[in-house]
This record gives structure tokens, sequence and C-alpha cells, in this order.
């Protein structure tokens, strides 16, 4: 499950997240940006370097994760 | 069918491109973007003397010649040191459109809003590109492809060359175009600190007629905990109160080592996708513009023998000229990133004790070594000094 949003319209389209994306799971167009669900691992790089906080990690609550 | 595929239509493919062309290769080059070089993500910044080095300069791209450097420790000691030449603020908006002019005028064609997803595999190698193109799906044939992709640098991966950029190593920018601000035409500043720029730093650059090229770069392990754009904001507040913003962007520098094969059968990269950045400056428009010269020729003497084997010409020139420097940047840079607030300042302090004459980038350097004295060597081997 992806646990990543993308806040709309906050994305400047500069590509330091899919610079760090171990999964090449950002698919970046001029004016477009897209995680690939089925290749995201939930790692979270692209959450900590955008350098427009585009990004909202919803960390699952312990007990999910103990689950999963 | 062409010779060559450019993925990338920046400083480094375009340079690839016309080298490639000079050389008597078919070339296109193939840009997502509608404009080639927009929007500009960058401070602009370059040593006269490398720029001179790679390319006729044309007066056009000059916003502003810089004749010297003013260095903010965090507690506000400024040095000053001797620059020892000169330095340009360019106007990329130009720059970056006229190397793809010389691109064409050298024969190779050029494709905007061309957004390539992927390669055309094929029994050994890669037979071209596929690519999306105003929403219609096409593919591309070429013998020779080149990811000048940037710091997204997809098309090294898809050829199976490890590209990703470790977040430590990415410098994560927010940077703003200033106007209405009162600054010296000639001096470039830059602001260093944990406040104000975690390992990184922030920088003001003018560009003459009162306007500011103006950002911050921090590493990814920073901006964990807060976000470059935020101290570039908290930063312009602060200096340039009554200042017009006329862009904001964000973007991504990959200051690390150069990635381990520049060549895999019939892919090459050049620039950014390739780590060709100076990992200490992050400056990497000129490194990049070599990367992508030594690259084209190579492809062009590859293709006029019909050998690709002749393309392992352009890493062993990469590592001769610059790689093996790149690597001490970075170790250097990994430990100037260590050292705490208090380190910076008593450097600036001892650098302020020098004799004016003895004030210059090599003085703050020998002055940052008496504090971290495994430094020396490396710098030793760097610059021949031994
Ligand atoms: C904020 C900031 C400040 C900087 N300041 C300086 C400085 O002061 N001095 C300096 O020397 N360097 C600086 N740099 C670094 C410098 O900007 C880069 O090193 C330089 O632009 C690299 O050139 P390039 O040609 O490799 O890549 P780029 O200039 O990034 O060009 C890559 C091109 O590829 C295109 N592209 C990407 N993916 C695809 C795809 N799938 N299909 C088609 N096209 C694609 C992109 O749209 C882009 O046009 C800075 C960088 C940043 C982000
Ligand atoms: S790093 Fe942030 S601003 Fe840049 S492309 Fe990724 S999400 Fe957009
Ligand atoms: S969470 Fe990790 S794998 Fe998923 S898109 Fe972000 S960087 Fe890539």
């Amino acid at each position: 499950m992806l646990l990543i949003e993308i806040k709309p319209n906050t994305c400047d389209f500069c590509g330091c997240c899919v610079g760090v994306c171990p999964e090449d799971a950002i698919e970046l167009q001029e004016a477009h940006i897209e995680i690939i669900e089925e290749r995201c691992t939930n790692c979270a790089k692209c959450v900590w370097v955008c350098p427009f906080e585009v990004f909202v990690f919803h960390k699952p609550a312990r007990k999910e994760q103990a689950e999963a | 069918m062409y010779d060559v595929i450019v993925v990338g239509a920046g400083p480094a493919g375009s340079t690839c491109a016309r080298y490639a062309a000079m050389g008597g290769a078919s070339v296109l080059v193939l840009e997502k973007d509608r404009d080639v070089g927009m929007p500009v993500r960058c401070g602009e910044a370059v040593s006269n003397r490398s720029l001179e080095k790679i390319v006729d300069v044309d007066p056009r791209w000059i916003a502003a010649t810089i004749k010297r450097f003013r260095l903010i420790s965090p507690a506000g000691h400024v040095v000053e040191p001797d620059l020892g030449g000169y330095g340009y603020v360019l106007e990329r908006r130009i720059f970056d459109y006229d190397l793809a002019r010389l691109a064409v005028e050298a024969g190779a064609e050029i494709h905007t809003k061309s957004y390539v997803d992927g390669l055309l595999p094929e029994e050994h190698g890669w037979a071209g590109v596929t690519l999306s193109w105003k929403g219609e799906r096409r593919e591309v044939r070429g013998r020779i492809i080149v990811g000048a992709d940037g710091v997204e640098s997809r098309v090294g991966r898809w050829a199976g060359i490890d590209t990703t950029t470790h977040i430590r190593d990415m410098e994560t920018c927010a940077q703003m175009t200033l106007s209405n601000v009162d600054l010296a035409d000639d001096v470039c500043e830059f602001y260093f600190g944990n406040d104000t720029a975690p390992m990184g730093y922030l920088w003001v650059f003018p560009k003459g007629n009162g306007v500011a090229n103006v950002g911050v770069g921090i590493s990814g392990m920073a901006s964990k905990k807060k976000a470059a754009i935020r101290y570039l904001q908290e930063f312009v507040d602060r200096r340039f109160p009554g200042a017009g913003v006329l862009t904001t962007v964000a973007g991504g520098v990959p200051c690390a080592v150069t990635v381990d094969s520049l060549v895999k059968g019939n892919v090459v990269l050049v620039g950014d996708a390739a780590h060709q950045v100076n990992p200490m400056s992050g400056g990497g428009i000129t490194s990049g513009m070599i990367g992508g010269k030594m690259a084209g020729e190579s492809i062009a003497k590859a293709l006029r023998a019909n050998d690709l084997s002749l393309l392992e010409e352009y890493p062993r020139q990469w590592e001769k000229e610059i790689g093996a420097k790149h690597r001490t940047y970075h170790r250097m840079k990994s430990a100037v990133y260590k050292f705490p607030d208090e380190t910076l300042d008593d450097i600036a302090v001892s650098v302020l004790k020098l004799k004016p004459e003895k004030r210059t980038i090599w003085g703050v350097f020998k002055t940052a070594l008496r504090h971290q004295p495994s430094l020396v060597w490396e710098m030793v081997k760097t610059f021949g000094l031994g």
C-alpha cells in the first residue's frame, strides 16, 4: 500500500526526489509527477529530500506495522 | 535511425550533441520540457577559466563579473579571500539556449516536449528509446544513447548503471531570483552555519540591475528535519525584506563521486546524470560540459571506426582529468560538513589574523586544514603539493 501522498499543486518538478529514489518509482514529466505504486517501497527518501515539502508520509501506527 | 540519441538538452547534453555532430554523427536531442533551459534551477556561477576552456564565451551570457568572494561564518565573521582570477554569474536562460543552438548549427536535431520513458531492448544492448510526445507514443532508434537527463537520471538506471544518489550526497535546493536588492555587483556571498544552511551553504550572487540569484543547498540528511525552502524564506525575510521575488524554484544537486560506469554497452552518461558535479562546490555547469565534450568526441570516433569499444576512451579521460580529483573533493566535503559552527567561526577568525595578502582561497583552506589535519594528505594528493 502506498503510504506516500503527493500534496496537489505543490511540486516544482525539479527531479531531486527522482535522483534519490532507489526503486525508480517516480515518473516526472514537465509538469506532472506520479509515484508508481507497484515499485514504491515507502522508504520515504523522496519525502526527506524534497525542497518544497511536497510529500506527506502516512506512517502506519505501530500496531498496523506489527500486523503487516 | 540516428547515430546518437541524446536525452536531455542541458549544458552537458547540448555539448555532447555538438561534438558528436561535429565529428560527423547524425544526432537527435530529446528534451521533455517545452523550452530548453527553462526554468533555471541554478546559482549560475562559474569560474572564467573553466568556462573559457570549454566554449567561446559570448558576452550576452554574462549577467555579472565577479571579482570577490565573501565567506560569512555562522557568527558573522566575514572573510574575503583573494580569488586569484574571476568568476561569472551567467544568464542561463540565454546560455542553455545558445549551447543548444551551437549543437543544431553543428548538425544535430532537437525535439522538445519529448519525454523519454524507456529504452528499446534488442539482443545486444539497446536499439533506441521510447517516448511520449504531446501524449503520443513514439519510438526512436539510435546506435548510441546518451543519458544527459540531469539529476533525475533514469536512462542510466534503465541500462543497469546505478545512478541513485545517496540522500547524504543530494544537496536539496531552493532558489529565488530577487529584484530591488542593494548589492555590490561584483561580489558573491556564501553563508555557512547550522541555522542558515546545514551541510551546505546559502548563496547570494549578483546579476546586475538590482537583481540577485539567492539560494540554499543543504544535504538530504539535514532536509529530513527542515526543508530547504524554509531556510531560504527565513533568510530572504531577514536580509531582503523589500525585495520582489521574480522566481522561486526547487532543485537537487548530486554532490557524489562520478558513477561507476560512464559507459555500458551503447549507453553513455554525461553531466549530472553521471554525477559529474564538483562535490565540494556543487558546481556542475562546466564539469558537465567537459564530460559532454569528451563523450561527444569519443562517440564520433567510435562511430567512424565502427567500433564501440572506443567509447571507453571517455571514462579513461574523465578519470584522469577530473574523476580522481572529484573523489578527493568528495572526501573533503564529507569532512568539512562535520565541522560544528564553532570550528567554522574559529577558522574565520584565524584567517582574519592572516596578513591581507595571505587571505587567498588557499589561505582559507590551509587554515581549515589545521582544524582537520587528516585533510592535509588529501590536499597534497590532489594538488600535487607534496
Ligand atoms: C539550485 C541549484 C544551484 C546550482 N548552482 C550552480 C552554480 O552556481 N554553478 C554551477 O556550475 N552549477 C550549479 N548547479 C548545478 C548545475 O545546475 C548542474 O550541474 C547542470 O545544470 C547540469 O547540467 P546537465 O546538462 O547535466 O543537466 P540539466 O541542466 O539538469 O539538464 C538535464 C535535462 O534533461 C531533461 N530531461 C530529464 N529527464 C528527461 C527525460 N526523461 N526525457 C527527456 N528529457 C529529460 C531535463 O528537462 C533537463 O532539461 C546548481 C544546481 C541547482 C539545482
Ligand atoms: S523533489 Fe519535490 S518539488 Fe522536486 S520534483 Fe520531487 S516532489 Fe516535486
Ligand atoms: S518512498 Fe522510496 S521507493 Fe517510494 S517513491 Fe519515495 S523514494 Fe521511491
